[in-house]
């Protein structure tokens, strides 16, 4: 069933993300998604951003058409919710490594901030194209992580990707498991760095969805459906598919490469 | 154990359960997954001419355990596009049924062909979703249309023909004459119901397209009353589908006249392991009741003559 729900509060992390508080009572867990109906136009998965009591979040970067008009939406627009569907975050684990691109960081971040509660060391490493586009930082370093930063155009912290800040960090720590949210290619380098260390990686992956049931097929990863075995994989499970960070599937169906 | 085994048409099928077209259809790898947890066959998403995106979210509205509302708008790749999927599905061992669409019998013979060559074991053809404008139902509700397509179906492939009925018609009995009259070897009855959902806060239908198709457990009577009618007046099989998520379903089906049936909505309730679990329930029903062969109740209830 569908709920509909008012935006109660909208917040403008950066130049491109916005996000949307809601009051949302069914509970979740950090790394499950909800499909967001915006009356009249479309109804997209967004991982939730804020997992915990009755007033949930969802953190959007204007990427497509629909995205963009998230970006519009003001306090009181009336917004169709179903879900929280898809796996977890294993927040077992004590040292984690967190590495977040962009809006990645979204869902990310409540899975960080349950693992502190708990006790867990926590590091970020936290990319962005540059300074202002860094998602949730201030918001982590709050919640007890550690957060390095690399900005593509050295505006703050490393300059470069994010994946070089990962292995000089793998190179001098120890990690139990790595979270890992963000483009496909990131993420694929991330696993590809922790692979010779034996660290897990966690990936939350995106595909184009439209039942959320693991029924229409619409989401399939090689033999997955992100809706219902994922969107959280462990990377070994991803990289033996001929998929993973070289094709996603259009609304047609068709395979095309990212 | 009863033996599940069926001949639908001259295909031979190890069990009567087939992947309902439109469900895990769109890759080869989903299609071969079906078939890997046990399904009998996998029948394709309806395949048209050209890639189509579908229709905006929302395309799906749950109710509970008993229903799904779909307008997905027929998304599919293309026929260009589409047979490395199926090949994906035969390397598989799957005994794959092509399902395709079209607005005119030229389409439809065309395609039919086209999906003919990656190997298929028969050829479905979509002539009842009940929300595309100019397909499916809006082709297949006069039984002189169905005869028509049908027939210059089977004049452009050497597999089986089956006709996917609609039950959004006054005589849905009549279509599947008309499907026999034009050579079809089977026809699969019924594709979805006619459907609406209103969300009242917002004062508007809910899927993007507005009207939709009904499936799931809400719908299982009205299949086993179209199969019903339908095993009275044709000579050739049916194919039972509609709400189908128990051997007993499976059972009431096959006793209505169905000799195949199709498996869709009943995966959102734990994925394709439900194949599994309706063979092993199909089997025990058949064992208590001291059938030998799931053929021997084909059609058991009509002999009541009612």
């Amino acid at each position: 069933m569908r709920t509909v729900v008012e935006v109660t509060e909208t917040v403008v992390e950066t130049p491109s993300t916005i996000t949307l508080r809601f009051p949302y009572e069914p509970p979740a867990d950090p790394g499950q998604f909800v499909m967001v109906w915006i009356p009249g136009d479309d109804e997209l998965p967004m991982s939730l951003s804020y997992t915990e009591g009755g007033s949930k979040g969802v953190t959007v970067k204007a990427m497509g058409e629909t995205s963009r008009r998230f970006l519009s939406l003001r306090r009181g627009t009336p917004i169709g919710l179903r879900g929280p569907y898809g796996n977890r975050f294993d927040l077992s684990p004590h040292r984690v490594l967190v590495v977040g691109g962009g809006s990645g960081t979204a869902v990310l971040a409540p899975a960080a901030e349950r693992a502190l509660a708990r006790g867990a060391f926590v590091t970020v490493a936290l990319g962005a194209t540059r300074a202002d586009e860094l998602l949730f930082r201030d918001r982590l370093r709050a919640a007890g992580a550690r957060v390095e930063v690399a900005t593509d155009d050295g505006s703050e912290g490393t300059r470069g990707y994010v994946t070089a800040l990962v292995s000089s960090l793998l190179e001098r720590e120890t990690f139990d498991a790595i979270w890992t949210c963000g483009p496909e290619i990131m993420m694929s380098k991330v696993a590809s760095a922790a692979s010779p260390k034996g660290v897990p990686v966690f990936c939350s992956v995106e595909r184009h969805m439209k039942c959320a049931l693991g029924m229409c097929d619409a989401c399939a990863l090689g033999p997955y459906h992100v809706c219902v075995d994922g969107p959280v994989f462990r990377a070994d499970r991803l990289t033996s598919t001929e998929d993973f960070a070289r094709f996603h599937r259009d609304p047609s169906g068709r395979r095309v490469p990212f | 154990m009863a033996d599940l085994g069926v001949r639908l048409a001259g295909v031979a099928l190890r069990n009567p359960f087939l992947l309902a077209s439109g469900i895990w259809g769109e890759s080869g790898a989903s299609l071969s997954g079906a078939w890997n947890a046990g399904a009998g066959g996998v029948i394709t998403k309806s395949i048209g001419s050209t890639p189509r995106p579908g229709y905006p979210n929302p395309t799906i509205e749950v109710y509970e355990t008993w229903g799904l509302l779909n307008a997905m708008g027929l998304p599919n790749p293309g026929i260009d596009e589409y047979p490395r999927e199926i090949e994906a599905a035969r390397r598989a061992g799957a005994t794959v049924i092509g399902s395709v669409f079209g607005g005119d019998e030229e389409e439809f013979a065309r395609l039919a062909h086209q999906i003919e060559a990656t190997g298929v074991a028969a050829v479905e053809l979509n002539l009842s979703c009940p929300h595309a404008e100019g397909f499916g139902t809006e082709v297949g509700s006069e039984p002189e249309d169905v005869e028509r397509i049908v027939r210059a179906v089977v004049r452009s492939v050497r597999v089986p023909v089956i006709a996917k009925i609609t039950p959004n018609a006054a005589d849905p009995a009549g279509l599947a004459e008309a499907a026999e009259r034009g050579g079809a070897a089977a026809v699969s009855a019924i594709n979805t119901l006619r459907a609406l959902a209103i969300d009242v806060t917002l004062r508007r239908p809910v899927l993007a397209h507005g009207l939709g198709g009904l499936s799931g457990a809400a719908i299982k009577p009205v299949g086993l009353a179209c199969v019903w009618q339908i095993y009275r007046r044709v000579k050739i099989p049916v194919i039972g589908v509609g709400g189908i998520r128990t051997g007993l379903d499976a059972l009431e089906y096959i006793m209505a006249g169905a000799r195949a049936l199709q498996v869709g909505t009943a995966i959102t309730f734990g994925g394709v392991a439900v194949f599994g679990r309706l063979n092993q329930e199909l089997s025990d029903r058949l064992d208590q009741l001291g059938i030998a062969r799931l053929e021997d109740a084909v059609g058991a209830a009509h002999a009541a003559h009612l």
